[in-house]
């Protein structure tokens, strides 16, 4: 009888079995946070206006009508036109495509300032959270230092000691975002350091470098991404700022800062020379914000104010 | 509360320490001899010399730390390249003009800010509510220096109402400020919209409504009060910026700031009023931030002040 039954137990059913895919937990999440974040209408028009301007930097070689740096005098401060869409500079020069151009630059301090914001924030944060005691208090207050130089005026310190440039701005802008990233990490690394899994991971033998980089930080990314977005928008403020007030690119740079800066001579000719870079800096910096809060309500609910 | 304000000015010591050492190891970084910056170029090694021991540049740096400590704290922040007058003489010829902007600024910031948070609020999901929303966002995006300029083009250069540039009247004030505080207005708005939203769904504002008590004395005698509370904070904070956002303002609007002075002399290389101006600027936010965290936790008493 009993053989009969594991005969039967191993007979194949007669019916087959339906063949589901299990998911891996972790897609689930991403498909829930996709699924949260295409609700939020803001949110998807902040990430086609990052994906519009990712698309003109990438392509400006191939759709900017001219050569952002080419001079053409008898054609100087041209208003907007057939020819040219935006119009001429003071030089002649395409309006239009030195903002194709600009949008590079400003993308690009944008995403090298914040990474170097993010990496050293991040490994002080998680340092200063998992150690606490002095660590944590020597970081702290470290933090507090950085944070008691009001907006620009840390970058513009140490702009005026390493000289302008735009190297020099991404150094500065990154620094300059150093607290924040270093705040929000120490706040999140308090909490996780406390969870079980942690102590069962150290119980069985971890060294503090695998818990800290292995399973602390892939449970903390949630608000860095975040803020990562947000910062971007900061960033790319600040940058256009420093180049404004002659800090970061230099003319015939196509940086829409400088940009600004030299069609504020010409505010009363011929407008347009500051009206398109400061659209395409509020236009690009409104998208991240956009964004970078639909980001936060979908990922981090308890961030939302 | 004697307790929480003496720890709190203990608290504030090393923070102010920390600025110090940061400026003074910015200023290290700076290429050249300050020496040779100082005596000029057709100076001798005599004279460069005697200027390096007046200074005391050829002591180690930790020494050179200590004294420049010394020195600040007695108000000596030295003595600037360009006009050989002592620093702390340039900021404070400068200062009062940058603290009128300054305050003027962040009257825009609180007055537009909390009107459009309590509209906001009080109508939620209107029409008014969803564009001043959409406007506050506009305006945490746009560039403050670009606002300025825009400003100038259409009240000073086309319609021809306020002075394009300068400082002295009233009408001066206006465009600056306004270029100045919205950022912080369009903060300040977000803030008031969300913490009034959370106060107006508390018990006792349903139980005041259920009492018959006016819409209007439960919004500004009930509702606001407690709604301030976190916006205080915001407030606090927006003023850090503000302070920084001076810089790009005054250089748009050519006030003869403390922003200004900055500028002018990171370019002409004055290293001295650089550093003296950013000290100076940063005890300011750092002083006010304690005046807000101070204030903050005495009006909301429920916060433990030990």
């Amino acid at each position: 009888m009993s053989n009969q039954a594991v005969k039967m137990d191993n007979q194949p059913s007669l019916q087959a079995p339906k063949k589901i895919k299990p998911s891996h937990p972790k897609v689930e999440r991403w498909k829930a946070f996709y699924k949260q974040l295409k609700k939020n209408k803001m949110a998807m028009a902040g990430g086609a206006i990052i994906l519009f301007y990712l698309i003109l930097a990438v392509a400006a070689p191939v759709i900017a009508p001219y050569d952002p740096l080419a001079i053409d005098l008898g054609n100087k401060l041209a208003t907007p036109s057939w020819e040219h869409w935006m119009g001429t500079d003071d030089k002649g020069r395409d309006i239009l495509s030195r903002i194709l151009y600009g949008a590079q630059l400003s993308l690009g301090v944008g995403v090298v300032s914040v990474s170097i914001g993010a990496f050293f924030g991040i490994i002080l944060g998680l340092f200063a959270g998992y150690y606490g005691k002095w660590i944590d208090t020597f970081i702290s207050r470290f933090i507090d230092v950085l944070l008691a130089f009001p907006g620009i005026l840390l970058a513009l310190a140490i702009i005026s000691a390493l000289g302008p440039s735009m190297i020099n701005v991404m150094i500065a802008v990154g620094i300059f975002s150093i607290p924040t990233f270093a705040r929000i990490v120490r706040g999140s690394t308090l909490s996780v350091k406390k969870m079980e899994y942690v102590d069962a991971i150290r119980s069985l033998g971890a060294n503090d470098f695998k818990i800290i980089f292995v399973h602390i930080l892939p449970n903390i990314l949630s608000p860095v991404i975040v803020q990562g977005t947000l910062r971007l928008a900061t960033a790319i403020l600040t940058a256009a700022g420093l180049s404004f007030l002659g800090m970061g690119a230099q003319p015939p740079t196509p940086e829409w800062g400088a940009m600004l800066s030299s069609g504020r001579n010409f505010l009363w000719q011929a407008p347009h020379l500051a009206t398109f870079p400061g659209l395409a800096i509020a236009t690009i910096v409104l998208g991240f914000n956009l964004f970078g809060d639909g980001l936060r309500d979908a990922l981090d609910p308890r961030l939302k104010q | 509360m004697f307790v929480f304000i003496a720890r709190r000015i203990f608290q504030m010591i090393p923070v102010l320490l920390g600025v110090t050492l940061v400026v003074f190891l910015i200023m290290q970084m700076v290429p050249g001899d300050p020496a040779v910056l100082l005596a000029g170029e057709s100076a001798s090694d005599e004279q460069v010399q005697q200027i390096r021991s007046q200074l005391g540049l050829d002591e180690p740096v930790v020494t050179q730390y200590f004294t420049y400590v010394k020195n600040v704290a007695q108000g000596d922040l030295g003595t600037s390249i360009r006009t050989n007058r002592p620093v702390i003489d340039e900021i404070l010829t400068r200062l009062p003009i940058t603290i009128e902007l300054a305050f003027w600024s962040i009257l825009v910031t609180i007055v537009l800010g909390l009107l459009a948070g309590i509209i906001s609020a009080t109508k939620q999901y209107s029409f008014s509510d969803i564009s001043l929303m959409v406007v506050a966002l506009l305006g945490v995006s746009l560039p403050n220096f670009w606002l300025g300029l825009m400003l100038i083009l259409y009240f000073s250069v086309k319609i021809q109402i306020f002075p394009v540039s300068g400082w002295g009247t009233f009408m001066h004030v206006i465009l600056p400020a306004l270029t100045l505080g919205t950022g912080g207005a369009a903060i300040v708005a977000r803030m008031t919209r969300s913490s009034m939203l959370e106060v107006i769904r508390q018990d006792y504002i349903r139980t005041a409504k259920a009492k018959g008590v006016k819409e209007r004395i439960i919004v500004y005698k009930h509702a606001l009060k407690n709604a301030l509370i976190p916006v205080i904070t915001v407030v606090g904070l927006q003023f850090g910026a503000l302070l920084g956002g001076t810089v790009l303002t005054e250089t748009v609007f050519a006030i003869n700031g403390i922003g200004r002075l900055i500028i002018d002399a990171i370019r002409m290389r004055d290293m001295p009023v650089v550093q003296g101006t950013i000290l100076v600027v940063s005890i300011i936010f750092v002083l006010v931030n304690m005046i807000v965290d101070i204030s903050y936790r005495f009006l909301n008493k429920r916060i433990d002040l030990n």
